[in-house]
């Protein structure tokens, strides 16, 4: 998300696609492909399932990038679009019910351990990691950049815009799967609704890591603090034994306050 | 109405204070009834903090406004306005999609009985306004319709809409074509006798001494001077602004002409909307190393589009060829063109130059990051290096290499963007008024700079809507008007009459060039 940010986009899509794609490994992995008219079964282990999870969310990635920059549709709108569709898709191939029983292989990846540290933590070190050096060290990281600080001066400077767009979409919903992968063999369960609000939850982490919503300005970084200080305001104020209709408000007060304080001194 | 020549607004001693910056530093100014006020200086004098200042945007400044002999506090633009002292900035603020009549009551909407706009009335005034202004345009147009010069006189309209008796303009002409600054001038005239105050702010010294009953001239935050325009010569203007003589703002460039370089035959650019009509029209020309060529043109000439063209920028729609050292290249798109040995500097650096967040060493290495990688990696090491070895040819002024180019002053990010193109090593520079919006010094080292440029081998086009200028720096001259070549002189035939007669549009109906012309050669 704060690379799609960064390029002065939004992706509203992620909690969708996070949906869609733990659907669709959970799908794989307990019902299998069926292909009728050819009388063939195909059964998947967990790595087949993941990859073509993955796939899943990289390609609706993929397609918001096209609807952003060939048909020139603005970011919230191309991705609103795919947030619903996502949704509707995953409840068509969910039938509305939750899928569970997933097996051990599966499920060890989300709740295992790895040094005593639970396995997502890895995943989310070594994503960030990826994502610092991409943006820091190598000049696709500039050219999100460049193209999110100033988009004429950026083609005006030769780079492909279109293609920066597109890849940091593709990256955004493959990403989105890999949300999908915690979390469905986390609960052992891939639900319709999962994800919900959380392409909300993201930007707003990204915000708060104090990432400009025009482009051009954050870093990986701050969306780290962002997400951590969204992730102990959600637990935090359930643990604390907050109404939960409270919870809510505080939150967004968390994120203006932050916003602010960012806006200040961006101002000196 | 007030007495003319009383003075109706004044500033003592203001001081205004950016951080740790003064930029006003107890800076005065009188402004007097029926007189244009003309205030002069380098970029970065504090001319348009004082303006800003009196129009009512600043307020925490030290000293004292006087309107009329009382003191007077602007709380903010709008009691300013209800005051009768009225800003037209440089950047226009007139709402494009909304037309003249909206705009030029904006915020201040005749209501009817209802409460609701009233329509009739609003065009009604509006059109009184157009017409006391000269201006022959329909109050129900939409301003995205409008040329920048109508827009200009547009902001007049609506300052003597708001009853303005001071009228403040910062650099009217900036954008503007000769024949509608010659209208312009004529309603600055006009309101002049009606007993209006204006002060105008402009670089260009031939407009000043046009316009201006008394000229001030202000140096690093101070009023340094001030006396009737005709106690005052160009050449003492200028030494009052820089404290420099004029001598030393020109520059000598060698006559040496090599191979050819460049070549381009019968560059063409439809108007994207006018089917038939083109924004440049067969131009051709060639540049050979060592050679700067100059494309003179007044606004819409079609400058900054034929140097997009051949940047690979128009691909789609344009046509022409594009020869490099004899051989025919296909640019269809800007990378395509930065490999081929071009090089744009493009006319508006904050629009199309720079990420202004961006640091120096970024900014410089952007068009040229693979020089700047090790093992598919960005190095700090080399990117510090490049940007260090450019920051020091072209004397870039920066606290460091990591410092956002927003902070610099406008010479210094032109600069930059200079760097960024000569780090591409190109064969070919095209500079797109390479010193609009910056000071006199910066300028002066930007001329020698493309003067060493070219005697290293360099072959370079140069756009400049500034006459002086480009008699100064090139070799040959292409005079552009309406989209087509109307002239090419040498150096030693060029002077400024003859090239603007050139660059004026024959006909008078420059906006609406017959539409059957161009269509038959597609």
């Amino acid at each position: 998300m704060t690379l799609v940010i960064l390029t002065g986009g939004i992706d509203l899509s992620v909690g969708s696609i996070l949906a869609l794609s733990g659907a669709i490994m959970a799908g794989l992995l307990k019902r299998g492909t069926e292909l009728e008219a050819l009388n063939l079964y195909i059964g998947y282990g967990a790595p087949a399932a993941i990859v073509v999870g993955l796939l899943v969310g990289a390609s609706l990635g993929w397609f918001n990038g096209l609807m952003v920059t060939r048909f020139r549709v603005p970011p919230f709108i191309a991705t609103l679009a795919m947030l619903t569709i996502a949704r509707g898709l995953t409840k068509l191939y969910t039938g509305g019910e939750a899928i569970t029983g997933l097996g051990q292989v599966f499920v060890s990846i989300g709740s295992g351990r790895l040094l005593g540290i639970p396995n997502q933590f890895w995943i989310a070190a070594g994503i960030v990691l990826v994502a610092v050096v991409l943006l820091r060290k190598t000049r696709f990281g500039r050219y999100v950049y460049a193209v999110g600080g100033n988009e004429e001066a950026a083609t005006l400077s030769g780079l492909n815009v279109a293609r920066v767009k597109r890849s940091v979409y593709v990256i955004a919903g493959t990403l989105a799967a890999v949300g999908g992968l915690i979390v469905t063999s986390r609960l052992n369960s891939a639900t319709p609704i999962a994800g919900e609000g959380m392409e909300l939850d993201s930007i707003a982490a990204v915000v708060i890591g104090g990432t400009s919503l025009s482009g051009g300005r954050g870093s990986v970084a701050g969306t780290v603090l962002g997400a951590l200080i969204i992730g102990v305001l959600n637990s935090g104020l359930v643990i604390m034994g907050v109404d939960p209709f409270w919870q809510q408000v505080i939150k967004g007060c968390v994120i203006l306050v932050a916003v602010v304080i960012d806006r200040l001194n961006y101002k000196e | 109405m007030s007495e003319h020549d009383e003075v109706v607004l004044a500033a003592q001693g203001i001081t205004k204070r950016f951080g740790g910056v003064k930029a006003l530093d107890e800076a005065h100014l009188e402004v007097r009834a029926g007189q244009v006020t003309a205030v002069m200086g380098e970029n970065g004098a504090g001319k348009s903090t004082l303006m800003k200042v009196l129009a009512g945007v600043y307020q925490d400044y030290e000293g004292r406004i006087l309107r009329n002999g009382r003191e007077a506090v602007f709380a903010n633009p709008r009691q300013a306005q209800e005051h009768g002292v009225t800003i037209i900035h440089q950047e226009l603020n007139l709402i494009p999609n909304l037309s003249v009549a909206e705009n030029l009551f904006l915020g201040r909407e005749f209501l009817d009985g209802l409460g609701l706009i009233d329509f009739r009335r609003m065009r009604r005034e509006a059109a009184a306004l157009l017409q006391r202004l000269d201006l022959d345009v329909d109050p129900r147009t939409r301003i995205s319709t409008l040329r920048v010069g109508q827009q200009q006189i547009l902001e007049i309209a609506r300052a003597l809409a708001l009853h303005a008796r001071v009228i403040i303009m910062d650099e009217p002409t900036s954008a503007i074509s000769e024949r509608e600054v010659d209208v312009l001038f004529g309603l600055i005239d006009s309101l002049r006798r009606e007993g209006v105050a204006i002060v105008y702010i402009s670089h260009k010294m031939d407009e000043v001494f046009r316009i201006a009953d008394r000229i001030t001239i202000m140096r690093d935050g101070r009023t340094v001077g001030s006396a009737p325009r005709a106690a005052l010569s160009h050449d003492g203007v200028v030494r009052m602004m820089v404290g420099r003589d004029l001598k030393d703002f020109f520059v000598q460039t060698p006559t040496a002409r090599g191979s050819e370089v460049l070549r381009v035959q019968e560059i063409c650019l439809p108007h994207p909307d006018r089917v038939g009509d083109f924004l440049v029209k067969d131009i051709s020309f060639s540049v050979a190393r060592g050679e700067v060529l100059g494309l003179f043109g007044l606004m819409g000439a079609g400058r900054s589009e034929l140097f997009e063209t051949i940047f690979g920028l128009h691909a789609r729609t344009a046509s022409g060829q594009v020869f490099l050292e004899g051989r025919e290249v296909r640019l269809s798109s800007c990378a395509e063109a930065i490999a081929a040995g071009l090089a744009l500097v493009p006319e508006d650096r904050k629009r199309q130059g720079l990420m202004m967040d961006m640091s120096v060493a970024a900014s410089i290495s952007l068009a040229s990051l693979a020089q700047v990688e090790r093992f598919g990696f960005l190095s700090d090491r080399r990117e510090r290096a490049l940007a260090g070895d450019f920051g020091q040819r072209l004397r870039i002024r920066a606290v460091s290499h990591r410092q956002p180019v927003k902070h610099l002053s406008g010479g210094n990010q032109q600069k930059v963007v200079l760097a960024k193109w000569l780090a591409t090593r190109p064969r070919v520079l095209l500079l797109d008024e390479p010193t609009r919006g910056i000071d006199v010094n910066a300028k002066n080292q930007i001329y020698r700079l493309i003067h060493e440029l070219a005697t290293a081998g360099l072959a370079i086009v140069v756009v400049s809507s500034e006459l002086p200028e480009i008699i100064a720096l090139a070799h040959r001259i292409i005079v552009l008007s309406e989209g087509r070549q109307t002239a090419e002189f040498s150096r030693a035939q060029a002077t400024e009459e003859s090239i603007l007669k050139a660059a004026l549009p024959r006909s008078l109906s420059s906006s609406r060039p017959p539409s059957s012309s161009g269509a038959a050669t597609r």
